[in-house]
């Protein structure tokens, strides 16, 4: 709750309106008990008085009442029954919109298109018949506004049902026994009700705008009882003489439909999880970068990560996610980059070209270097010459690394269109060039498709292929075949290999799983808690693994072949980043640990090709 | 003793039917297949996506009404696709442990729906049974209380098998349970199962994608390709000695350490449509062995040799 005023209160347009109405609000509730006078005593020797005449700050109107007294009153009134339109139409519209989400097929039919019948008529036209039918009054104006709002409520919320309806937790729900009424009450009701009080925070304000709109054409409240809207109506005949009477509610009405609208939208984004990451606040293009230490000197690899430090600082808390990482490849050579959830391989690998989201990420240390020329400390301008030419990514999921709405041939050739001038003609030439060196078949027609019409595998080939669009000398490939079938993994997998093999790339692969290594990697950096924990040639670190982790994790890793058997596990979770222990993060959850392992920080150590960060290790290197 | 029988269970979806004409033909996600488990056993079933598993998965729990066809727990059928009566039959466990929570309840409301809805379990056997289940997990009763987006993935998936556990099911069916889990907690996850098949005396049903977790638990494995059983046999040799070339290809594709890599399949092959299904053997046309008998013919499940049936007019000769 703090945490959501906080939000809140960040967004200054919000708070203005929160105070506003705030202070509104004080003065409605206090209108029976301020020394007001009587807002219907009629004193026509009065008519029209100015402000601070006679004891009428706000002067009096047409038939000489107080001013102030009728428009706390009316205000009082007009909130009312806003509010009251608000919660009809919310409560109404709302079990319209869970019925017709959570059954769907026929059901869902009949009802949304019958809502839809009522969503053609303009509202106020709409509104008017109601009350034509139903006859003026303050009550029947209010039903009549919240008829008109029920559509909106129930579109809102059926799209948000459909989509909770199909969640796992509702099939479990069923298979608990539960009825479909208590399903839709205990289990639906609570996931919509965040949204259902944000839509109406949204509409409240519009309501009372609608519901003064009816009494000003005289169909809502009828005299002597007035609310903004009656006020404004009666006062309109006077508009020319007398402008003040009409200036009074109308800038009520201002205040508070401008009030509840801002704090409306500023409810709306505190509540939306995606801000509370910080998420809404847009990440700059390149990944800021504050380094303290010595900047490592120039090697004559081609791609050189030099004990790179990367953090992400949310609140109080500092997540060490990639604390110090050594790793270098040459042309030609598929580097193995292998690691558990949250074990920093994914934000090292984005560090390289500083594609790491900041906020909150922060490069506080160490140097990557493409060629020998730091990408680190390089501009904006550089990075982005390198980005995508010299150094590609290849990302895990294609569909959403690629753009729904453009053909793919569109997307290859923007993709080389960034880097080089090439002409119309060239460009579609070199795209199913690509998609041809991907295997694609019939790439001639392949080239006018939408992702969408592809399957997972022809996807990432295309992802492949505007990796390769302009000839890179590295790719860096982050869990490339994990949301892929074993038969696609396997011919993307042997695909990657024949173009490393062609054309020299260097590959920096990012993986969990073992046998892909195996097959793929010349070397291998395993990670573990944002640190490499071993790393040497891919055979030998399979063979004989120096590393406890290593070796564990290979042994709880089921392999095709070996038949029915009990998995020898880890036991414990991976470490939190933010409260790593002093010394080895393994050493909690490690057989093998002394007392020394948690004293001081061990280095990363051995004979190369193979080093390993732990103090009694496996086998000697 | 069987304790799942199905019997020609099938499941089509409709589809549209156009403004003018007859309705085209549905989609068929799973073809006519039987098959029966026997108490004890742990029956994996593997196939690529589009395969038609979870559409399986989802009729044999009931949360889904099949076509046609009979499914028969211990003798039982339950009502046509009415969750309730499967229940207290059989389980399910989900691929997706955080989603198939609840967000807005606590793990005590989760766990005790089951109690309270299949066996209306008074709230004093409620608090002891959901006691004895969470000490059958090794999960701590601290976390009764709190949310799920409390828990990593793997604590989240062991309460959503002991929510399962909860209904006193006979079988479980485990939707690829370890595969949205790390590998040194998809171990700890494996090997809880086999605990408490062994101590509760439970059936399983292991759908997974991943052929060395499927073999690392099963005794029997079921191959699915395009919505049909291509190739049923014991987990110890399917793979080693597959009958059918589709079996031969999962198996080849697998990563394995001191494999050499090579695509098993050079050509740029994809699944066939499924709404314009081909004529025949789904798989003849990524089949190397494929003649035109296979292009109109749709082959039956037959005995190949001891405990092994394949769908295919050419088997591969063990």
């Amino acid at each position: 709750m703090n945490r959501f005023l906080k939000l809140l209160f960040r967004n200054r347009l919000a708070a203005m309106g929160f105070v506003v109405l705030g202070l509104i609000l004080l003065a409605v509730i206090l209108t029976p008990i301020l020394p007001l006078q009587d807002p219907y005593t009629t004193e026509l020797g009065a008519r029209f008085k100015g402000p601070f005449e006679d004891g009428h700050i706000l002067g009096t109107d047409h038939l000489g009442r107080d001013q102030l007294s009728r428009l706390l009153w009316g205000t009082q009134l007009s909130l009312m029954v806003g509010f009251a339109a608000a919660l009809m139409a919310a409560a109404i519209g709302s079990t319209i919109g869970v019925i017709a989400g959570y059954f769907g097929g026929r059901v869902d039919n009949v009802i949304m298109r019958a809502v839809d019948i009522v969503m053609a008529f303009p509202y106020i036209l709409l509104a008017l018949a109601i009350v034509a039918a139903l006859g003026p009054g303050l009550l029947n104006a209010l039903i009549a506004i919240a008829a008109v709002n029920v559509p909106f409520f129930a579109r809102n919320i059926r799209g948000i049902v459909v989509t909770l309806a199909g969640r796992e937790f509702v099939d479990a729900a069923r298979l608990s026994g539960m009825s479909n009424t208590r399903i839709i009450i205990t289990e639906i009701v609570p996931n919509v009700l965040p949204v259902i009080v944000i839509a109406m925070s949204t509409t409240i304000g519009w309501m009372i705008l609608e519901t003064a709109g009816l009494s000003f054409l005289g169909l809502g409240s009828q005299p002597p009882q007035a609310d903004l809207g009656s006020m404004l109506g009666e006062a309109r005949a006077a508009l020319i003489t007398h402008p003040f009477t009409s200036v009074v509610p109308g800038v009520m009405i201002f205040l508070i439909v401008m009030s509840i609208n801002l704090l409306g939208d500023g409810v709306r984004d505190a509540l939306d999880p995606r801000l509370k990451s910080g998420a809404l606040s847009r990440p700059l293009p390149v990944t800021t970068v504050k380094r303290d230490g010595p900047i490592p000197a120039e090697t004559d690899d081609l791609l050189a990560v030099q004990d790179l430090h990367t953090q992400f600082h949310a609140g109080n808390r500092v997540f060490r996610a990639v604390g110090g990482v050594s790793l270098s490849v040459r042309p030609g050579e598929c580097l193995g980059v292998i690691g558990e959830s949250g074990s920093g391989k994914s934000v090292t690998a984005l560090s390289i070209t500083r594609l790491v989201a900041s906020p909150p990420g922060i490069i506080t240390g160490g140097a990557v270097r493409f060629q020998g020329r730091d990408m680190i400390g390089a501009s904006y301008e550089d990075l982005r010459q390198i980005r995508g030419d010299k150094v590609a990514y290849i990302f895990q999921d294609p569909l959403s690394t690629l753009h729904p709405l453009y053909r793919i041939g569109e997307q290859l050739a923007e993709a080389i269109r960034v880097h080089h001038k090439v002409g119309k003609e060239d460009l579609r030439q070199r795209a199913i060039a690509l998609l041809k060196d991907v295997r694609i078949p019939n790439a001639e027609s392949r080239i006018d498709t939408y992702p969408h019409e592809m399957s997972g595998g022809m996807r990432q080939r295309v992802g492949i292929a505007m990796a390769l669009a302009n000839e890179p000398e590295v790719i860096i490939a982050d869990e490339p075949t994990t949301a892929l079938d074993v038969t696609v993994q396997a011919q993307i997998l042997a695909l990657l290999n024949d173009l490393r093999q062609e054309k020299g790339l260097a590959i920096v692969f990012i993986t969990h799983d073992f046998g892909v290594v195996a097959q793929l990697c010349d070397r291998v950096a395993v990670m573990y808690a944002g640190r490499i924990v071993e790393t040497g040639p891919t055979g030998q670190i399979l063979d004989t693994p120096a590393h406890p982790y290593t070796k564990r994790l290979i042994a709880c890793v089921p392999e095709l072949g070996q038949g029915k058997r009990v998995l020898a596990a880890i036991p414990g979770l991976p470490p939190v980043v933010d409260d790593l222990p002093p010394g080895c993060a393994f050493a909690p959850r490690c057989d093998k640990a002394q007392p020394a392992c948690s004293e001081r920080d061990i280095p990363l150590a051995g004979q190369a090709p193979r080093a390993v960060r732990c103090i009694y290790p496996e086998e000697a290197v | 003793m069987v304790a799942l029988d199905v019997e020609n269970l099938s499941k089509t979806f409709p589809r549209a039917r156009p403004l003018f004409g007859a309705a085209p033909p549905g989609v068929r996600a799973v073809r006519p297949m039987s098959f029966d488990v026997e108490h004890g056993e742990t029956l994996g079933i593997v196939g690529e996506s589009g395969c038609g598993k979870s559409t399986l998965a989802r009729m044999l729990v009931g949360l889904l009404a099949p076509s046609e066809g009979e499914i028969q727990i211990d003798g039982q059928s339950p009502g046509k696709g009415d969750p309730a009566e499967f229940g207290k039959l059989i389980q399910y466990v989900f691929q997706d442990p955080n989603s198939s929570l609840n967000p807005r309840k606590t793990i005590k409301q989760v766990m005790e729906a089951p109690l309270k809805h299949l066996y209306q379990m008074p709230s004093a056997q409620r608090d002891d049974r959901i006691r004895e289940i969470f000490a059958t997990v090794s999960l701590r009763e601290s976390f009764l209380e709190r949310y799920p987006h409390e828990f990593s993935g793997g604590q989240a998936q062991r309460i959503g098998i002991a929510r399962a556990l909860a209904a006193d099911p006979r079988i479980i069916v485990l939707d690829e349970p370890v595969s949205a889990l790390d590998v040194s907690v998809q171990a700890q996850v494996l090997n809880l199962l086999a605990d408490l098949k062994t101590r509760l005396g439970l059936t399983y049903l292991f759908i997974s994608h991943d052929l060395a977790v499927v073999e690392a638990v099963s005794d029997r494995v079921m191959v699915l390709y395009f919505g049909s059983v291509v190739e049923i046999g014991r987990a110890d040799s399917i793979f080693a000695h597959p009958r059918h070339p589709y079996t031969k290809l999962l198996a080849d594709s697998a990563p394995v350490v001191g494999r050499p890599l090579t695509a098993p399949e050079q050509k740029g092959t994809e699944l066939p449509d499924p709404l314009d299904p081909p004529p025949g053997c789904a798989f003849a046309g990524r089949c190397p062995k494929a003649t035109d008998i296979c292009r109109t013919d749709e082959p039956e499940l037959r005995d190949m040799g001891e405990d092994q049936r394949a769908a295919c007019h050419h088997p591969i000769d063990p």
